[in-house]
């Protein structure tokens, strides 16, 4: 499919084609210096990656490039042909406002790590990888892998209590319930 | 009418009514906006006029160039001279994003097979300049571990799996993360050229502040460092816990084999420091057999990395605390590797 | 009634239903937020649209010679480019005092400020043509030293004074304690640093009227404020709020609104203005920095005699809310003690460092740092318990605070210091390096680490104050819906920042009304307001006001009721129908109609909720200005390197006076997010600004919490309901920011015996001036 036909300026880049949640998109027409995160937001109608910072501080604008993490705003969209990028709207099943959410979406809800929400869809995507990659990963080494996303409204107790509990799922081969680390209100605290 | 269900967003009912659409994937969700004969037609739409060579099809100058090899890459660059190299991206697209550079083309390397893979012989390690800091991180901790250390420091997960340690090197910050380590054990960087290769230290390369000896028609290819028997470890200070600029860091490498200590310090100057005499004092004081050495040559050790430290002051520290921070680390690591 | 509540109890919904008052009910755009489907304002849409773009000083100070646009309206795409001469109504604007230039004509006052704006067909191009318009500045010297301000010359014709206080209490001319201890304090420039950046759509509706979609703490007063620099009537120009991301204050005085109407009403069409990280930087007011200068006063037994103060608040170029920040800070500058003389004088002072106004915590932050450090002091030279000192001289109901004011509320001061130290200390950390100070920069091991815990208790007013009466209205629709079951949909201006206010008011309704399915409506200037999401207020007014129009509707039901069963709806004393579970019964017989046979025709009620009126605070800073007051304790538990000054904070431990927990997760999320920003004040955030220019407005160099700085916290909640709130509630975002930044500093100065007079802690601080290391076993060691 191609991207809408929005105003660009020089110099160009020539059209371009890429992958992202499984279905290719032309991009006709662009400037040269568009970041994946301006076309994937501006030209591709997938806003569900945030523009925080556009300077790889902030993880706001986390994807996936061929099953890494990435931050979308330090890759030139031009170069990110030959990728396969996932975005969260490639996350959960469905799309736009009837979308159902998958385990770790509805962890953050049930966690209470989703306040304002700008962060949310950079921490969905970074908490997949990491639970995909290293699906037994505790305490420290999920704040490591999670060092890269900026949360200003909860700073990551609830964010950390939902991946815990997601993590307790997964393993026991289970959806729901209340796993270590959960909601439990006052004790705000997850293993350090 | 109603809903009949919970709507998150009341707004998008507004903005639809009004026809502003959230932007979402191009089916139906895009509106045309009505302005009737109400519109001022001065604001007619003034599209720029394309410009002409760069645009034209069937191999002709291109502002993106995505070469598959170097010398393909080579070819791009002489004909596209004023193109902007780019390998991760989080230099030069961060740039673009801040408004502080203006590409008139641009030369992707991340396909360029020359520039990937560790080569790895009993006495040499030979990286790819797109090498990433994760790939040092995962496959390297062994055979380079000093550079690991240094790899897991720099800015986030997200940047390890793009950043290169051929861009840290093309971009030659003074707090550049794996240059300390890189200086330390003397590495050689090779270049690629329209004539050749040619190769040449690191600290030659690394000229000044964003300062290198690499020409416009050339591309780093590959890194060289020596694998050196003995402890190695890299330490720096960041005014946080993650993502942080180094404020002083401190690369050692007690190279067993030569019987000396080597040091290089980042942060400090406008390239790494690497402070010859104090290497050679520390390592005449040094125990070779037993690998210890006497607290207060460690001690003189710290205190002569930081007199040799030339800090500045900036927005992110003064120039005395970098020099204390850095004599505190050249005595630490020292100690810490001798305890290994 | 007071209850404690211990860790781990409370409530939550684990089936994700919708929940009442008490439950942690899920959050109404949750899914959407998850999904990346929801919109903030800047992920607006409309083609057609225009970029806008603002060309902003590169000076702190400066007068302009003249501005050549001619260069960018040149420009192929270009299709505005706007200055001072072409605002057609008010010049200036401003929340309080509109003494802001829309663009600046004449004179610059600050880093930053704005002098055009562009609108043109891609952002990159906007870029372009901003930077081709050609300012020929006079550089001038910049006023910088807010005590110099006060009595330098005046950079505006309002003066450089925006208020001073000279609160005077009891008798402080006439006594003095056993005890005096003196200390100077500076707390530096902190910044909201929200991730959504500033955004906004405008659409010009072809008739002279324009529509906003914006992200902001107060639709009305942004409106306001737009149609008089617009010269539009109020009803021309409609704000609807769109998604926002966190605000914390930094929303609440204008920043693109006006630019981005000028620019749709001058194109005719639509524009989007979208900032980066570091216009945002410099487009929205910063916490004010401060220097405090402190004397406390006890008997040798520890009973607090008086406080002297003298506080200087650096508003910077323009008034923003730079008035009641100051009241704030010197009404609470005596922290929650019974002190009965004081003399407090506070400035808020203009010069040519960016602007500020309002930041979580308003003021009492700065002054909880230097009143707590002071207290610390004073324990040391009565060689006191620091606790012991706090509980001694707590606040309780029935005293008197040093506005002359008496806490008519609840007030258990004791009971949050008791909280928030009965958590367990936490173990010593693993030998990683992820929990060592200098994390994994591998800078120490643990031989090199320092432990030390430290201790704080802090307290400032809920809702505004001073006679201001900051109202809210909500209304309330009941009907039938499709499936023939009554829906309830609210509308409130309310400005949902991510705080929760849109599950509150869901709640309120079920609550009140007893129904399952409840809506919201669009959150915009077509209802009256409700005031600011700010001073921990909304959950009291804008809560008050949904629970007011409720009861309202419920009032109707109960009539149309009691007309089909042919009962009386009040009898002598008491209620004779009442609404049980989805009907309206008869309290004395068999008599039921269900709600949804009541609504043939909606019941609509609208309200306005006003809190009881409170006074101005008279030549002595003496008044009952406040409606309500919160208090909070934190203990802080940190690990130090003191060689490097390098820290790690551990554990935040805190008890927070709540009244009653509406939403127990909503809760916890507030309370961790608050104390975050505390520990980010103490030990990293910091704008750093020389000779009046900022030199990081970048997340690279303005540093708040990753994943690997944010400490454990527990948390202890007292719950004695509020008389005169809506649900007993207090609210409790501010709190939590008031008193961890003074915790966290404290445990370090246990841990190094530095001083630390100065937040944010530099590494430098700890180390010494001179590079030498302060010796950790001067200070009193850990607890």
């Amino acid at each position: 499919m191609s991207s809408e036909i929005l105003p660009t300026t020089e110099p160009e880049a020539e059209p371009y084609r890429l992958q992202v949640n499984g279905r290719e998109h032309t991009v006709a027409s662009s400037w040269l210096g568009e970041s994946l995160l301006y076309v994937l937001r501006e030209r591709l109608g997938h806003p569900g990656t945030k523009n925080a910072c556009d300077q790889g501080e902030c993880g706001s604008c986390t994807v996936l490039m061929d099953g890494r993490v990435v931050c979308a705003c330090c890759l030139l969209a031009a170069d990110a042909v030959d990728a396969d990028i996932r975005t969260v709207e490639g996350l959960g099943r469905g799309e736009g406002p009837d979308a159902e959410v998958d385990d770790v979406q509805r962890a953050f809800l049930d966690a209470g790590a989703v306040q304002c929400g700008f962060c949310t869809p950079g921490l969905v995507v970074a908490v997949h990888d990491l639970l995909d990659h290293r699906p037994e990963e505790v305490a420290l080494g999920v704040r490591e892998a999670l060092s890269g996303n900026l949360c200003r409204c909860t700073v990551y107790g609830r964010v950390l209590a939902a991946v815990a509990r997601v993590r307790d799922e997964r393993r026991e081969g289970r959806g729901g319930g209340l796993a270590d680390g959960g909601p439990g209100g006052q004790q705000g605290g997850v293993e350090t | 009418m109603l809903a009949d269900e919970e709507s998150p967003s009341r707004l998008l009912e507004a903005c639809t009514r009004r026809g502003i659409a959230f932007l979402r994937d191009g089916r139906g969700a895009h509106v045309r906006w009505d302005s009737g004969s109400r519109s001022d037609p001065s604001c007619r739409d003034r599209r720029p006029r394309r410009r002409g060579p760069c645009c034209r099809e069937g191999g002709a100058t291109l502002t993106v160039a995505r070469p598959r090899d170097l010398d393909a890459a080579l070819a791009a660059l002489a004909e596209h001279p004023d193109a902007d190299l780019l390998a991760g991206g989080t230099d030069l697209v961060v740039e673009v994003n801040l408004g502080h550079r203006r590409p008139s083309g641009v030369v992707a390397l991340r396909r360029v097979g020359e520039l990937q893979g560790a080569e790895i012989t009993d006495d040499m390690v030979d990286l790819g300049a797109g090498v990433t800091y994760a790939q040092v991180e995962a496959d390297l901790a062994d055979v380079t571990p000093g550079l690991a250390m240094a790899s897991r420091t720099v800015g986030s997960p997200q940047i390890r799996n793009v950043g290169t340690i051929g861009g840290n090197l093309g971009t030659a910050s003074p707090a550049g993360d794996a240059l300390p380590w890189l200086v330390a054990l003397d590495a050689q960087v090779v270049l690629a050229g329209p004539d050749g290769s040619r190769s040449l230290p690191v600290a030659d390369f690394l000229v000044g502040v964003k300062e290198t000896a690499r020409r416009p028609d050339e591309i780093i290819h590959r890194i060289r460092a020596p694998r050196v028997p003995g402890p190695q470890h890299v330490a720096k200070v960041g005014p946080r816990n993650a993502m942080a600029i180094a404020v002083a860091s401190v690369a050692m490498v007690v190279d067993t084999a030569a019987r000396r200590v080597r040091v290089a310090m980042g942060s400090v100057g406008p390239t790494p420091v690497r402070p010859l005499a104090a290497e050679e004092a520390v390592s005449s004081a040094v125990d070779w057999d037993a690998l210890t050495c006497p607290a207060d040559a460690v001690d003189a050790f710290g205190a002569a990395c930081a007199a040799a430290a030339r800090p500045i002051t900036d927005h992110r520290s003064t120039a005395e605390y970098r020099r204390h921070a850095a004599g505190v680390l050249a005595a630490r690591t020292l100690r810490r590797c001798l305890s290994e | 009634m007071s209850t404690t509540t211990p860790p781990g109890a409370p409530t939550t919904t684990t089936t994700g239903t919708p929940g009442v008052l008490g439950d942690s009910a899920d959050r109404p755009d949750g899914v959407a937020k998850v999904t990346g489907n929801f919109a903030f304002s800047s992920d607006l849409h409309l083609e057609g649209r225009l970029w806008g773009r603002t060309l902003r000083s590169p000076h702190a100070a400066a007068r302009i010679r003249s501005i050549d646009t001619s260069r960018a309206t040149a420009m192929a795409g270009v299709h505005a480019v706007v200055l001072a001469e072409d605002v057609p109504g008010s010049p200036t604007f401003g929340m309080e005092h509109r003494d802001q230039p829309v663009f600046a004509s004449e004179v610059i006052r600050h880093h930053g400020e704005a002098v055009a704006a562009v609108a043109a067909e891609h952002p990159e191009l906007a870029l372009r043509a901003a930077r081709a318009i050609e300012v020929d500045y006079e550089v001038l010297e910049p006023l910088v030293d807010s005590e110099a301000a006060i009595t330098a010359d005046p950079i505006h014709p309002d003066g450089n004074v925006f208020r001073h206080i000279a609160l005077r209490h009891g008798d402080p001319d006439g006594v003095t304690g056993d005890v005096v201890v003196e200390g100077s304090y500076e707390v530096a420039m902190q910044d909201q640093a929200f991730l959504g950046p500033e955004s906004g759509l405008a659409v010009p509706d072809g008739e002279g009227g324009i529509d906003l979609y914006i992200s902001t703490q107060w639709l009305h007063v942004d409106r306001d404020q737009v149609a008089a620099c617009l010269d539009l009537a109020p009803d021309k120009v409609r704000l609807s709020l769109a998604g926002v991301g966190g605000a914390f204050g930094g929303r609440e005085d204008v920043s693109l609104q006006v630019h981005v109407c000028l620019l749709a009403m001058v194109t005719g069409r639509p524009v989007k203005m979208l900032y980066s990280r570091e216009e945002s930087f410099h487009g929205h007011v910063h916490r004010h920095p401060a220097r405090l200068w402190y004397r406390h006063h006890a008997t040798s037994d520890g009973d607090l005699v008086k406080v002297e103060a003298r506080i200087v608040l650096d508003g910077g170029a323009y008034a923003s809310s730079s008035a009641a920040v100051i009241a704030n800070a010197t009404c609470f500058a005596a922290g929650p003690y019974r002190v009965p003389n004081a003399a407090i004088d506070g400035w808020a002072v203009r010069t040519n460092n960016p602007p500020c106004g309002a930041m979580r915590g308003f003021g009492a932050v700065q002054t909880c740092f230097a009143h707590e450090a002071q207290m610390d002091r004073l324990a040391a030279a009565l060689d006191m318990d620091p606790v012991e000192l706090r509980l001694r001289n707590a606040l309780a109901t029935g005293d008197r605070i040093v506005t002359g004011q008496v806490i008519t509320g609840t007030a258990p001061v004791r009971e949050v210091i008791e909280a928030a130290t009965s958590h367990p200390l936490p173990d010593a950390g693993p030998d990683d390096p992820r929990v060592l100070p200098g994390g994994t920069g591998l800078t120490a091991r643990p031989g090199d680490v320092v432990r030390g815990t430290g201790f704080a208790v802090g307290y400032k007013n809920l809702m505004f104050s001073e006679g201001f009466d900051d109202y809210s209205t909500a209304g309330v629709r009941l009907e039938r819906g499709l499936d023939g079951e009554p829906v309830a949909t609210v509308r409130c201006a309310a400005a949902e920042v991510g705080q929760g206010f849109h599950t509150l008011a869901l709640q309120v309704v079920r609550s009140e009304l007893g129904i399952e399915r409840a809506v919201l409506g669009p959150t915009d200037t077509s209802i009256g307001s409700a005031g600011s999401t700010s001073a921990s207020r909304q959950t009291w007014m804008s809560g008050g006001a949904v629970q007011a129009a409720c009861q309202a509707v419920k009032r109707r039901l109960l009539v149309r009721a009691s007309e089909r069963l042919g009962v009386a709806v009040d009898g002598t004393r008491r209620e004779l129908v009442a609404l049980r579970d989805g009907a309206v019964v008869e309290v004395d017989g068999d008599g039921r109609v269900p709600l949804a046979d009541l609504l043939d025709t909606p019941i609509d009620e609208v309200h306005e909720y006003h809190h009881p009126p409170t006074e101005p605070l008279d030549e002595h800073g003496q008044g009952n200005a406040h409606v309500s007051f919160a208090f909070a304790a934190h203990r802080a538990t940190v690990d130090v390197d003191p060689e490097l000054g390098l820290v790690r904070v551990v554990q935040v431990a805190t008890g927070q006076d709540i009244g009653r927990a509406l939403n127990p997760r909503a809760l916890i999320g507030q309370v961790e997010g608050g104390i975050a920003q505390g520990v980010g004040l103490a030990v990293m955030e910091e704008m750093v600004v020389e000779d009046g220019l900022v030199r990081n407005p970048s997340f690279t160099d303005y540093l708040i919490p990753t994943t690997l700085d944010m400490p454990e916290v527990v948390a202890s909640f007292v719950e004695q309901p509020e008389p005169g709130a809506p649900f007993g509630a207090k609210g409790v975002g501010e709190p939590p920011t008031i008193s961890s930044t003074p915790a966290v500093v404290a445990a370090m100065r246990a841990a190094t015996g530095a001083a630390l007079t100065r937040v944010p802690v530099r590494p430098g601080d700890v180390v010494g001036e001179d590079g030498g290391v302060a010796d950790p076993a001067a200070g009193p060691g850990a607890r």
